[in-house]
């Protein structure tokens, strides 16, 4: 896959960055170009947005059949956060054995190696998941 | 809401086999039920002014995009050029493919079309197609960082348990009953009874959900006939009524949609379509749902307003689900034992509601069967269309 696909989202997926409706206040994870609730009011007026990468576990599984790329880290945690700012966000939880995960539980984010296309393909990194 | 300028019906359904179908193509499976459709509706095939198909990701299967045509020309329906379109929306594909035939005789375009569904899986290792069958969901922001389509599911089930105090025996109950009813059904890929210990003692794939969790790779196809009513009602002895549609959409990520419990497009089209066909839960005699992953069917049975939210796996296990209980769920099979060849599967949910109520569902015939529902959810739940049929 071209390299351009993974480098556009370079920002948001290392730096956890979103994006803020200045019009209504909701912040957004992924980030977007337009605001779903203000519609055309907000073109041009979404602001980048830091999410501070904490969070609480929404609900979570642990992936026995992995997802391409992801063969090396079976069995794996994986969960849907919703972030203290209110969006949810899915991504690893790691540093913890399986047992140690709940839904509740106070995670933060780490940066990490997230997948990579084969011996030479590209290596994905971006943000996953440890306990507090 | 406005009533559709003409009403619809199916008169000929075909299908082959669901399973891993290694001496056939594509195009083979897709002319055997297309053909088995025209002939079971027993009309010329000169009479077809249009075909829409139903088809998840030939592409990525086959390497092979443009299937209408393809599929148009390998039927024998290319020597007047009528229209042959593709449709696509994940797993609903075959449901949202029928809706398009639907409302194209609706509108006053045409009078007769064949719609089918089709997938051929198995010619990439199980591996790959996971990959494929992932690619339903948002490839760039849940893929990515490492989930499947299972786990997707898992993650909605471990909500739905801590939230409503769903069980993993719950939800084996489901895949046990599908078996039970698909060891009836010739076309089912699996014809074999199975135990709540099989299903639990399975290899995992993405907790709570195991191997008998989820429904197969499959390869299969499925046709049907529709007609404009009035024409229907002279050449076909057992016409069925299309009598409500609803397709509601959400976002394609789980992570954008305020609940993990509840899949809002199969409420709003289910809605839509109780309205539409002027019926409440209680009319339904007999329903095909989607059952990707145990808990897609008992977050369905709520969804679609047959049980109260929490109480679709207490239900499943009191045998509501089942012949002789309140409603009859999934009596093909389902998604898990009659197989779910993505594309193929909404034409195929449909075929099984027009049998039951033609009364010629055979051994899993639902008594006085008048009418049914279908209902297919793309990915995980980024579209769901929702199919109400009835008898003439």
């Amino acid at each position: 896959m071209g390299v351009a696909r993974y480098w556009r989202q370079q920002d948001q997926r290392y730096n956890l960055r979103g994006a803020r409706c200045t019009i209504c206040g909701n912040v957004f994870f992924p980030s977007r170009m337009m605001c779903p609730v203000c519609h055309r009011r907000s073109l041009g007026k979404m602001e980048k947005y830091h999410f501070i990468g904490s969070g609480k576990v929404a609900s979570f599984t642990i992936v026995h059949d992995p997802a391409p790329g992801y063969r090396s880290q079976v069995p794996y945690i994986l969960a849907v956060i919703e972030l203290d700012e209110g969006d949810m966000i899915l991504g690893q939880i790691v540093d913890c054995p399986p047992s140690d995960v709940g839904i509740g539980s106070e995670v933060e984010m780490v940066f990490r190696k997230l997948s990579e296309e084969g011996r030479s393909g590209t290596i994905q990194y971006g943000y996953k998941f440890r306990l507090k | 809401m406005r009533k559709l300028a003409r009403e619809v019906a199916v008169i000929g359904i075909g299908q082959t086999k669901f399973g891993e179908h290694w001496d056939l193509s594509f195009r083979e499976l897709g002319i055997r039920a297309g053909i088995e459709a025209i002939l079971d509706a027993g009309i010329d095939s000169k009479r077809i002014d249009a075909l829409f198909i139903g088809n998840m990701s030939a592409g990525l299967f086959l390497d092979q995009e443009h299937i209408a045509s393809m599929i148009a020309e390998e039927v024998g329906l290319t020597a007047n050029q009528i229209p042959a379109t593709r449709v696509e929306a994940a797993d609903a594909s075959g449901a949202l493919a029928f809706r398009q035939g639907l409302l194209d005789i609706a509108s006053g375009l045409h009078d007769v079309v064949v719609v089918g569904g089709a997938e051929k899986m198995s010619d990439v290792t199980s591996d790959v197609a996971a990959g494929f069958i992932a690619a339903g969901a948002d490839q760039a922001w849940e893929a990515l960082f490492g989930a499947t389509l299972p786990g997707l599911y898992a993650i909605m089930a471990r909500r739905h348990m801590k939230e409503y105090g769903t069980t993993v025996e719950q939800l084996a109950a489901v895949s046990v009953k599908n078996h039970r009813h698909g060891k009836m059904n010739p076309f089912a890929q699996f014809q074999s009874e199975i135990t709540v210990e099989t299903v639990l003692k399975a290899p995992r794939v993405a907790e709570p959900l195991g191997l008998f969790d989820c429904a197969p790779v499959s390869d299969g196809a499925a046709a049907l006939v529709l007609c404009e009513m009035e024409l229907a009602r002279e050449i076909c002895p057992c016409p069925v009524k299309i009598a409500g549609t609803g397709q509601g959409s959400d976002a394609l990520a789980i992570t954008n949609r305020p609940s993990l419990t509840e899949l809002r497009a199969t409420k709003k089209a289910s809605e839509r379509a109780y309205e539409r066909a002027g019926y409440s839960p209680k009319d339904i005699d007999v329903a095909e749902v989607h059952d990707s992953y145990t808990i897609g069917e008992i977050m369905a049975i709520e969804d679609l307003g047959f049980f109260e939210k929490g109480d679709g796996g207490p239900a499943t296990v009191r045998n509501d689900t089942t012949f002789g209980g309140i409603i009859p769920v999934n009596t093909s099979g389902g998604l898990k034992a009659r197989g779910h060849p993505l594309g193929a599967t909404g034409i195929a949910q449909i075929n099984e509601i027009v049998l039951q109520l033609r009364g010629k569902a055979d051994r899993r015939q639902v008594k006085d069967a008048r009418v049914g529902l279908a209902h297919s959810v793309g990915g995980t739940g980024g579209t769901a269309v929702v199919n109400i049929l009835e008898v003439v």
